[in-house]
């Protein structure tokens, strides 16, 4: 992650491709964790690396090599999602989730059931946990990163991701899904 | 224990992000042009854009080759665009189905300003008409630079759209084309000009054609030339020949110096 800072406080229009290649992929699971719903998730992950690049653009090369990449876009994409929350207001969910990518093996149709069912859980946590859950276990943020994330001291960060497993298991004991 | 299982279903969630948001951020950072596609005269164009305009047209079926030598050439990615901004595709619908580009925003960076000044003369050349070499270097008061008008020309980014297929050598023959001479004339040929009609002029040695009812003589595909009735049309192989016969120029096409 240095590596791409330095890359991106050197040369940010050369390096910035490279630093979505490596990101989107994580913006997207927590963007589509969260808000369970395809293009929203999408377009989500798009304006987060377009305001990221924005940003960059404005910032002392000293800045950038400083920034720690996974916090720093989870920030931007929590306000993408929070704002979306709000405009959207209770929006129901109307279209069911679509992948036009299979996911790892397994009987997609069934796997989609599955997923659906734990993102489903996700939403019934309370939120400051929900979002904690996601960025530590869905998009693999170190704690001290989750803790810069949410702007929470770490053992903060740690007890909302343990409040948050704990409820998750609760769940999953009172209405179980098929275990593989 | 429990904690693991919950935790790997929770990274079970994880989903590569759809292949379009690459290619979106890209363009929406201005770190790419987008492409669309469209159809010319000649088959197949791919049309890229950016915020400046339309900064480069090439003819061909092949995305992949396409991005290659867009790169190569701009130094910058070309990437799939759904659509072009409403604005920008009215325009350029429009300019391709009328062949003439006035309106239509161009990306001339990374061009001199000679080179600009070759393009924006040759999009002025109406649809079906051809003008010589000597005629843009003439117009943009660079008599002296034929050459280098061809040479621009020959590197022209936006084919088609600005439409270099019009201009043609100075003895009145189509000539060379970045595609080849063929597409030249395929391109002329679907905006109603008949090559074999411009070669025949050329290999007569008539550089002119003047109207008996008028006195006036024309380029021999000027939009008056073309109207005038054969009975009434007379050739020039010069334009001392045109002047001698009591002819003055066309101030549509500005056949020769004034």
């Amino acid at each position: 992650m240095g590596m791409m800072s330095t890359d991106l406080a050197r040369d940010l229009r050369a390096a910035f491709p490279d630093f979505v290649r490596a990101h989107q992929d994580g913006v997207f699971s927590a963007a589509l964790a969260m808000t369970r719903h395809y293009h929203d998730a999408e377009e989500i992950t798009q304006e987060t690396f377009v305001r990221a690049y924005r940003a960059l653009g404005g910032y002392e090369p000293q800045r950038i090599r400083e920034l720690r990449a996974k916090p720093w876009l989870a920030q931007i994409a929590l306000n993408l999602v929070r704002n979306r929350a709000r405009s959207a207001g209770r929006r129901p969910q109307t279209a069911p989730l679509e992948f036009d990518v299979a996911g790892p093996a397994g009987d997609p149709a069934d796997r989609l059931g599955d997923e659906e069912v734990w993102r489903e859980r996700l939403a019934r946590l309370p939120a400051d946990q929900a979002v904690a859950v996601v960025l530590r276990h869905v998009w693999s943020l170190g704690y001290a990163e989750l803790a810069e994330a949410l702007s929470v001291p770490e053992g903060t960060a740690k007890a909302r991701v343990s409040r948050g497993l704990d409820r998750l298991r609760e769940l999953m004991a009172t209405e179980p899904v098929e275990v593989t | 224990m429990e904690d693991r299982m919950v935790i790997t279903r929770l990274e079970r969630l994880r989903r590569p992000a759809p292949a379009a948001v690459l290619p979106a951020v890209l363009r929406d950072t201005g770190l790419a042009d987008g492409y669309v596609r469209r159809a010319s005269g000649a088959g197949g164009i791919f049309v890229a854009f950016n915020d400046e305009g339309i900064s480069a047209v090439k003819l061909g079926d092949d995305p992949v080759a396409f991005e290659e030598e867009f790169e190569e050439e701009f130094g910058r990615p070309a990437v799939p665009a759904a659509r072009l901004p409403a604005r920008l595709a009215r325009r350029l619908d429009k300019a391709l189905a009328t062949g003439r580009a006035a309106g239509v925003p161009f990306d001339f960076g990374g061009l001199t300003e000679f080179q600009r000044a070759v393009l924006r003369k040759t999009a002025e050349i109406p649809p079906g008409e051809v003008r010589p070499y000597g005629w843009i270097a003439r117009e943009i008061g660079r008599p002296g630079a034929v050459r280098a008008v061809g040479s621009a020309l020959n590197r022209n980014p936006i084919p088609v759209l600005i439409p270099c297929h019009r201009v043609v050598k100075s003895d009145g023959h189509v000539g060379q084309y970045a595609y080849g001479p063929a597409v030249k004339r395929a391109l002329l040929a679907a905006e109603g000009l008949d090559p074999e009609y411009v070669e025949s002029l050329a290999d007569r040695g008539v550089r002119y054609t003047g109207t008996t009812s008028t006195h006036i003589y024309c380029l021999p595909t000027c939009g008056h030339a073309q109207r005038t009735k054969r009975e009434n049309v007379v050739e020039f192989r010069s334009a001392g020949e045109a002047a001698d016969a009591g002819y003055r120029p066309c101030m549509v096409c500005r056949p020769a110096a004034a």
